[in-house]
This record gives C-alpha cells, structure tokens and sequence, in this order.
C-alpha cells in the first residue's frame, strides 16, 4: 500500500499508528514535501485482515515476539508461558497493547524506555505491563513523552 | 485529475506486507535448519488412531535417536499428543523462542493442548464476529508459528500429527518446503481407505512423498488369551499400498492396555530405512 500526495506528486512515508482497543487500527502518513499529514482509518474487518496475518501496517519496528500471534489471539490458560526472567528474576509480561505504544518510542531509546517500564513493574509486583501500567509509571516516574 | 498508480510510484512499499510474509517463511527455515527431516503423519479421517501413532513412532525413535525426536501437534482444534506422550507446560520463553515441552522419552513436544485449560475447546480472542472469515487465517499463522517460534534444535525427527482432512497437507507443505516423507494412517475399513487415498492424492499434488502406508487396528488381540480377531470390514492399508505402489509400512493390531511395540519397531525400521 502506497500514499501518494496527488498535489506534490509524492509518496507520503509512514508516521505513526495508534490501535485504540475498540478492534479498529489507524496509520498516518505524512508529505515529505508539503508536510500534509493524513490519517488511514481501518474498520475491524480490515484490521483483522492485517493481524491474522502477523504482519504491520507501516512495516515492524520491533522484531515479531515468538508466538506473538498465537498468544494474542488464542483464548488460552493464564500460565501458560513462562516469559524470560528479569534482573530480579520475576516474569514480566507485554501485553499486545502495550507493546503496540512501545513501537511508537523512538528506536534509539526504546531499549532504556522498555527496561525502565520492566523495572517499575518489578518493583510493584506487576506480571503484566498495560497501557494502564504504563500510564501509571509515566506519571509516578516523570517519563511524560515516553 | 490524473495521477500515478502504485506501479507507477517509485520505491519501496513503506509497509511492505508481501517482505513480512517472506520474512515469516524464513524464520520456518532458519528454525528447522537442525531438523533431519520433518515427517508429517496423516491421514484425512479422524479416529483411525494417527496420533497414537505419532506417540507411539515418536518414543521408538526417540530410544533410537537419543531423544533427537520431536512432535508438533497440527491438530489444534483436537490436541491429543501431550496426554499420551506426558508433555506439561508451562512453556518458558526468550527473545530467542518458545522452549518445547518434553514428554515420555525426551520427545520435544508443542502442542495447543499445552496452551488451552483442560477440556476447553480452542477459541480465539479476535474477532469477535464473523471468526468463520478468519479461523483458517488464524489457524494457518499459529501453525507457522508452532514451525518457527519453537527452539526444536537438532532433530533427527520432527513427526507432525496433522488434524482430520486431506486439505491439511498443504497448510504444511505451504510452510515446509522440505519435508521428508508422510505416513498415511488408515483402519482397514473401505469408508478409511477413501478418505485416506484423498489425502495421498492431496499429498502428491502438493509434491509430498508419501513414504507409506500404516494399517492401524487391523486386528483386536485378546490381551490375556493372545486370539486375535479382525475389527474392520475390508483391507484398506493393502488396497492403498497396491494402488500407490507404496510399501505397506505396518499393521498394528489393537491389544487392550498394551502399546504394540512389535509393529510400532518395524514402522520405524522402515522409516529409518526409506528416509535414511
């Protein structure tokens, strides 16, 4: 799929993509020469072409999880994985959600910014990072904008 | 208006949905690249026993190979493997992939069973309407990522116990472009034979040989007398084996509480044989 600013005559490059939780998807695109922005607005049934796919609008920015599909998707007991240890050797758990805000950070300190939110979650006693767990480190541990 | 159509617009796909895919199939290929040979047991029929089968061929290899054996369950709607190889979860994994159970015998062992509560049957998460759009999508994905994302290491074996179905072959041979073999599993009766021989034609026309043919419960043994007596109508593992020139590798007779290890050594000395 391309974008082509029909004014410039210019293929628009990918921005960013939100998945607000309600089943839909939506992905910006922006002019590299007259910087006109538009947003592309998938339905449930196009965004679930997408997923069941296991692939990403706007291509990956974090490499695929083992089972990342398998475990979004299938309705399956709790503990039925045991994810890789921390530093305090607790399992720490991303929830499709949240890794989907992870992919927004800048690659460059998306590194640090993952490890920061593990350690919060470590320190609370939290298995599962959300975008509510998220939200919480955001704001206790000043890291707005990330 | 007119503008430039996507053929006509230079450089690359921002998305490129077509590279992700190809992506997928590479990490199949990467994970089995210390597998000897994958080896897929079918047999278009449920009910002819194809997953005993599988375990019981899985542990006789797996004494003859050191535990280098490993099993992926691709009936996932009808997992059967873990309980009779003994396989428990949880599943521990790394950025690396998913560590497989180990079962009876050191048989490396991926199963939905291993993901689903007990006796629950296999739902997805999404969507949460018109799921009969996508279940064949979503089935097709979590089997790839049963072939890619598991750490199955080296293998002299990996059997693949495919569900009911002569289509379910080439879901496998889509992903696997390698596969050594497949071993068709019927019960003697003609009803079998024909659902069998549709998918050993389902087989050749995805370019899969099939090694041969197995005859399960082709007899009833008295467990304490030793009379044996025929359960089925009919001779289908012959009649398959004629047709298709294919060897008929073994005929397990059923004896109550007892695995049928004589037959079980010879399927697997013609395994080794016909795939070594």
């Amino acid at each position: 799929m391309k974008f082509l600013c029909i004014d410039c005559d210019e293929q628009m490059t990918f921005q960013d993509r939100q998945v607000p939780g309600d089943g839909t998807f939506a992905a910006s695109f922006e002019c590299p020469h007259c910087n006109r922005r538009i947003a592309m607005l998938a339905n449930p049934f196009e965004a679930q072409l997408v997923n069941s796919l296991g692939v990403k609008i706007g291509g990956r920015t974090l490499e695929e999880e083992p089972f990342e599909q398998t475990r979004r998707s299938v309705v399956g007991k709790d503990n039925a994985f045991v994810d890789e240890e921390d530093t305090t050797g607790k399992p720490i758990r991303w929830s499709a959600e949240s890794r989907e805000r992870l992919e927004r950070v800048p690659r460059f300190v998306r590194g640090m910014v993952k490890k920061i939110y593990a350690e919060y979650a470590t320190e609370h006693g939290i298995t599962e990072i959300t975008p509510a767990v998220m939200d919480s480190a955001r704001t206790e541990l000043g890291l707005e904008g990330m | 208006m007119t503008y430039r159509t996507y053929r006509e617009v230079e450089g690359s796909d921002r998305s490129r949905l077509a590279e992700q895919v190809g992506e997928q199939r590479n990490r199949v290929v990467e994970r089995l690249a210390g597998v000897e040979r994958v080896v897929p047991v079918m047999s278009g029929k449920g009910g002819v026993g194809k997953s005993y089968v599988t375990a019981a061929l899985a542990l006789e290899l797996a004494r003859r190979y050191e535990g280098r054996v490993g099993v992926l369950d691709a009936d996932l709607t009808g997992p059967t493997v873990v309980r009779m190889l003994d396989a428990r979860g949880p599943l521990k994994v790394d950025a690396d992939g998913v560590e497989p159970a180990t079962g009876k015998g050191g048989v490396r062992v991926m199963s939905m069973g291993l993901l689903l509560e007990s006796g629950q049957p296999l739902k997805w998460r999404e969507p949460d309407s018109e799921q009969f759009v996508w279940r064949g999508t979503l089935e097709a994905g979590t089997l790839r990522e049963f072939l890619a994302d598991v750490k199955w290491g080296s293998l002299g074996f990996l059997l693949v116990d495919l569900p009911p179905g002569a289509a379910s072959i080439a879901n496998l041979a889509n992903l696997v472009s390698d596969v050594a073999g497949a071993i068709a599993v019927t019960i003697p009766s003609e009803e079998s034979g024909q659902s069998v021989e549709r998918a050993i034609r389902s087989a050749i026309d995805c370019n899969v040989d099939v090694v041969g043919i197995v005859e399960n419960m082709c007899s009833y043994v008295c467990s304490d007398c030793g009379h044996s007596v025929r359960l089925f109508e009919g001779s289908a593992g012959l009649r398959l084996s004629e047709e298709f020139e294919l060897p008929l590798l073994a005929q397990i007779p059923f004896v109550p509480g007892q695995a049928s290890t004589g037959a079980i050594g010879t399927l697997a000395d013609a395994l080794i044989e016909n795939l070594s």
